[in-house]
């Protein structure tokens, strides 16, 4: 049985944490980071003590306390917890992979004056995602839904002064704020139809229970509503446009939030509400499409980006692509399976990143790089493992997840099977290109990179051995129990492995000399631009946001000025005027005719009183 | 009892009397005299609020003498669970804008004066039980704001002053109207409101009488809370004011208008409240999106608080249409959490405009980099504006829109997308003027430096975190009122 205290401080570790340097520690660059660090410890220490605990008595048990947060007659809001497998798989990999990156942010963010604003803000992520993992209703996960976009919106901004960075944030935050505008229509319709007789609930259990009584045709619209949520959070195509641009955020920052944990939380949502999704077979044929059509896309950006994080941004869109698509073809195991994996191995893609702009003194572009395997070896190494991971080569974590996904793609839809394959392979290809150019060779003779300290190195190598061992520890079981232990499926393993060793075998041949000019510019002709100009998905909204949005306001702001208060008030005053005008002329001036009036007045009042009574 | 409702109204004026004996030129004791008032009447309003037993519920803390025996006008004062809030809001903003006032050098005497008859009177008002003494004291409130805003103001001050009063009597005017409409035609021939309630309970006015009275109290309250499309006084009104006043005008006065709809109209006209409540439903939809696009266009700060104002009563009128508990408790709710954030957005762009002498984003930059305390606590407060999680105005939001939604699903969409709207407005107010690169000339600013200058800051931002955390805080002295008003209204459906 799971202690409720345990959760609880789970809950509450890192939030405690965040007041603290707040309140006390914004000066000091060692308490604060300490704190926090702390702080995401004991969050990590609470979750494996449930995980050990739930494994123990019973496996699928779901948890749940409730305290009510709003509450009259007609409306209940709780705060709770609602803890099952799931939830508690997603607890290790927020407060694990976090761990990790809180450790390594006190070394990477060491010389940066405003160190403690950033270890109190990623303490307000900590808490905020693990609100969304473990709230047991929809308006409790909406509020930290909100809240780990507020602390993505201030990390990515972290550096303010510097306009990209602040453009930035103001673009991750705008495009969520869109996506959340059907989301939060979506928990509200679903609020609205989730009465079967005991009135309106919030609750996932409740709702689980009402599902069977709603009239499919309004489920699907609510669902779709509910994955506009998931489509801007898990940045997936049309709403992809910020994550890229997220990469301003120090680099930490982009490892945790933006490509282990908070980007994941949407594919999180479709698993833990699978149960909405379920029968719907309209709304989970979109959510595959949109899954497989972003991993495609997101893989071929990366193929012509020179910038190391950019390039990990695009491949985060698309494996996030592949879980989502995962999760359309019903396939919640498979598509937690790969998110698990992949924050171990794109969080230590991302470090490694950081380990090496760290060393060059915030150089981000591949070309500028070359034998960083030789001079930071950890690193190096690391980042291959992470690399190899990622491509998918057997034996390592991303090959069995993978593996699941690319089966049950092969199993119900070979279009999304083979968008999804290709994908595959260019990941391998773009790894590779980024591999063989900033790490293979021989380095330079004035380089001056130098490993990274210890406190950054030790991480990568935690994450390094969670990459490789990730596909032994039984994770598919402990997600889903009852399931029968997923089998390798050798048909699809076998083509995956060809199709990934052939990305990077192509990507030796055309990178392993550095070629002065990428030659992949002349191949690929004018797609190569289009390519650069990521499918103009940037030019287009840039046009909305600029003429159309703007041109809507100004005409609401000129209709405010000329009508309503040029015509409307100022019409009314020129009224008031004239009528001035012509009652000014019973101001004669002469006393006789005041008396007059006065005295007619007088006569009419009395004339009424009369009558009157 | 020694404390008494009252003591709101004299406190006021023997600080005032203090003040008027007091040579002008100790200008600071009579800042410290109006301080220590305001600050005496908050702690009551503190003391009368957690006090008000909302297990009760109904008026409290009842005063009732006869005035004018034959018209039947009584001072009759009291609170229920609404006013009891609205008091304490009160409280809260007047000392947060008595303490921002410390920039006023020229004619501090008359300032501090202005500022005592404009809070006694807005405490009136809400203590009234009595219509004519509600509309008396409204009136004594708007005068000193009238003069506030000519004398202390800034830039097009005098335009401003004309403009804000004359809307705002005009709609008193309209108000009034009605008012004494309701006063023959409930028979009785009394203003005392207790007295009407229980009266109506049993002999409601005929629904065609209801129908003629209630727009006009509805549409001229309707233009102290920036009804569209009456709602242009207020961003001249706001810019211009000195900020004090656009504090506690913003904060607190404009929700005189709703208070007053909820009191006098659809708590005494349920009948005519569903005629006419779907189109103010649809009107405050205008509200919402068409102030919000205004907002989107403005480069001056408080002007882009000012509209970002109009756009969130919307949210107030839209709440008010639902004829529910959940609707109008949001409300009330939003009453509150808007009265403190505007309180608070407006206190902080006044502290900048006090340095920079101007609110143009264009021209200001980086602000967060000189001054990181002012500067993180505006962009917290435009924060909570947009509805963010974790302040108050996301759960008054989040009340009204699930209040809305069964009789109004499109307006409640597009009430969604507001949210939206006012998020743009907000991160671009915060990326131009408080992000980027810091300019040359704006290296020189200071940041809220003592204990003193910080604390109006952190307090409203403290009730704003813990109010948005614990609403229960507040929500069961609402219920206690809004529940006997909603089953009143759905009776008569």
């Amino acid at each position: 049985m799971v202690n409720p205290n345990i959760v609880w401080t789970a809950y509450f570790a890192p939030l405690v944490a965040c007041v603290i340097i707040t309140l006390f520690f914004l000066r000091s660059k060692n308490l604060s980071s300490l704190t926090a660090i702390a702080g995401i410890l004991t969050s990590f220490a609470c979750t494996i003590i449930m995980a050990t605990d739930i494994f123990k008595t019973h496996p699928a048990l779901e948890i749940q306390q409730s305290l009510p947060w709003i509450q009259f007659d007609a409306l209940t809001i709780n705060f709770g917890f609602l803890i099952n497998p799931l939830a508690i798989m997603m607890m290790l990999v927020v407060t694990g992979v976090g761990s990790a990156i809180f450790i390594y942010s006190r070394g990477y963010m060491a010389d940066d004056p405003s160190m403690p604003r950033f270890f109190a803000f990623l303490s307000l992520f900590a808490f905020s995602m693990i609100g969304i993992v473990l709230a047991n209703n929809f308006i409790q996960l909406f509020i930290f839904w909100e809240l780990v976009g507020l602390s993505s919106y201030l990390l990515i901004g972290f550096w303010y002064h510097k306009p990209s960075a602040a453009d930035a944030g103001v673009k991750a935050f705008m495009v969520n704020r869109f996506a959340d505008f059907g989301f939060l229509c979506g928990i509200i319709m679903l609020w609205a139809l989730s009465d079967i007789g005991q009135g309106r609930s919030f609750q996932l259990t409740d709702i689980a229970a009402a599902i069977p009584q709603i009239d499919p045709h309004l489920l699907t619209i609510a669902a779709l509503l509910l994955f506009c949520g998931v489509v801007g959070k898990s940045a997936q195509i049309p709403l992809h446009v910020w994550l890229a641009d997220a990469m301003e955020g120090p680099t930490p920052v982009s490892a945790l939030i933006h490509a282990a944990t908070m980007v994941a939380a949407g594919v999180y949502l479709l698993a833990r509400t699978f149960f909405i999704f379920e029968p719907l077979t309209t709304a989970l044929t979109v959510i595959a499409y949109v899954g497989g059509i972003t991993a495609l896309m997101a893989a071929t950006l990366a193929v012509a980006e020179n910038d190391i994080k950019r390039i990990l941004a695009y491949s985060t869109l698309s494996q996030l692509g592949l879980m989502v698509m995962a999760l359309g073809l019903s396939g919640p195991m498979p598509g937690m399976y790969h998110l698990t994996t992949h924050a171990f191995f794109k969080a230590l893609l991302f470090l490694g990143a950081g380990s090496v702009i760290y060393a060059l003194h915030h150089e981000q572009n591949i070309w500028k790089m070359r034998g960083l395997l030789k001079t930071m070896p950890i690193t190096g190494i690391t980042f291959l493992i992470g690399t190899l991971a990622l491509c998918g080569i057997f034996p390592l974590s991303g090959f069995w997840s993978k593996d699941e996904i690319l089966a049950l793609a092969f199993e119900h839809n070979t279009l999304l099977y083979w968008i999804a394959s290709l994908a595959s392979a260019l990941t391998a290809f773009y790894m590779g290109r980024l591999f063989w150019i900033a790490f293979w060779g021989e380095p330079s003779k004035n380089d001056h990179a130098h490993e990274s300290p210890t406190i950054m190195t030790f991480p990568l190598i935690f994450l390094a051995v969670l990459s490789i061992i990730g596909g032994f520890i039984g994770i598919p079981h402990f997600l889903f129990p009852e399931n029968e232990h997923p089998h390798l499926n050798m048909r699809v393993a076998i083509i995956s492995s060809v199709l990934a060793i052939l990305g990077l075998f192509v990507s030796f041949v055309m990178y392993s000399k550095r070629p002065a000019v990428d030659p992949l510019e002349k191949k690929l002709g004018p797609f190569y631009s289009v390519l650069k100009n990521k499918y103009y998905f940037d030019a287009i909204y840039g046009w909305y946001v600029d003429r159309l949005q703007q041109g809507i306001a100004i005409a609401s702001a000129w209709f405010e000025t000329l009508l309503i208060d040029r015509f409307g008030v100022g019409g009314l005053i020129s009224a008031a005027n004239a009528t001035g005008k012509i009652l000014k002329h019973l101001q004669t001036g002469m006393v006789q005719f005041y008396a007059l009036v006065f005295v007619l007045g007088t006569v009419v009042v009395y004339f009424i009183l009369l009558k009157t009574l | 009892m020694i404390l008494n409702l009252s003591l709101f109204l004299l406190l006021p004026l023997v600080g005032m009397a203090t003040i008027f004996m007091i040579p002008a030129e100790k200008s600071a004791l009579i800042r410290k005299i109006a301080c220590l008032t305001v600050f005496v009447v908050s702690l009551l309003s503190v003391w009368f609020f957690s006090a008000y037993n909302s297990a009760v519920g109904g008026y409290q803390f009842i005063q009732n003498i006869p005035w004018v025996v034959p018209f039947n006008i009584s001072y009759h004062l009291g609170i229920d669970g609404i006013s009891s809030m609205l008091i304490l809001l009160l409280g809260i903003t007047s000392f947060a804008a008595v303490l921002i006032s410390g920039g006023i050098k020229e004619r501090v005497k008359e300032y501090y004066i202005m500022f005592l008859i404009a809070v006694a009177g807005t405490y009136g008002a809400f203590l009234s039980l009595d219509i004519f003494f509600f509309y008396f004291f409204h009136e004594i409130a708007a005068i000193p704001i009238f003069l506030m805003i000519g004398i202390w103001g800034t830039g097009r001050k005098e335009y401003a002053a004309m403009k804000l009063t004359l809307y705002l009597v005009a709609g008193a005017a309209l108000a009034l109207i009605g008012l004494i409409c309701l006063y023959f035609a409930t028979g009785l021939q009394t203003f005392d409101l207790v007295q009407i309630q229980s009266h109506l309970a049993n002999h409601p006015i005929p629904t065609e009488i209801q129908n003629w009275i209630f727009p006009l109290i509805v549409v001229g309250f309707g233009i102290t809370l920036t009804l569209w499309p009456f709602h242009t006084w207020a961003p001249v009104g706001y810019a211009e004011a000195p900020t004090a006043v656009s504090m506690l005008h913003a904060g607190v006065l404009k929700k005189m208008g709703a208070y007053a709809i909820i009191r006098f109209a659809i708590q005494l006209m349920p009948e005519a409240a569903h005629t006419w409540m779907p189109i103010i439903a649809v009107l405050a939809v205008v509200n919402i999106v068409f102030c919000g696009l205004v907002a989107l266009t403005q480069r001056d700060l408080k002007y882009i608080l000012a509209y970002s104002s109009c756009s969130h009563m919307g949210y107030i009128l839209l709440g008010l249409a639902c004829f529910n508990i959940i609707g109008l408790n949001g409300v009330v709710y939003l009453m509150f959490a808007h009265g403190i954030m505007a309180t608070l957005a407006f206190a902080l762009v006044g502290f900048i405009a006090d340095q920079t002498k101007t609110r143009n984003i264009d021209e200001l930059g980086g602000l967060v980099k000189i001054m990181p305390f002012v500067g993180t606590c505006f962009i917290m407060a435009a924060l909570a504006s947009a509805g963010v999680p974790g302040f108050a105005n996301f759960v008054a939001e989040i009340m009204v829109l699930l209040g809305a939604w069964d009789q109004y699903p499109i307006q409640t969409v597009l009430a969604i997308l507001g949210i939206v709207i006012t998020a743009i407005y907000m991160l671009k107010a915060i990326r131009i003027g408080f992000q980027g690169p810091l300019p040359k000339r704006w290296e020189k600013l200071t940041d809220a430096e003592t204990l003193t200058a910080k604390l109006p800051f952190v307090f409203l931002l403290a009730v704003l975190i813990v109010v948005g955390c614990w609403p229960s805080l507040l929500l069961n002295h609402i219920g206690s009122s809004t529940k006997p008003i909603i089953e009143n209204i759905v009776s008569k459906n």
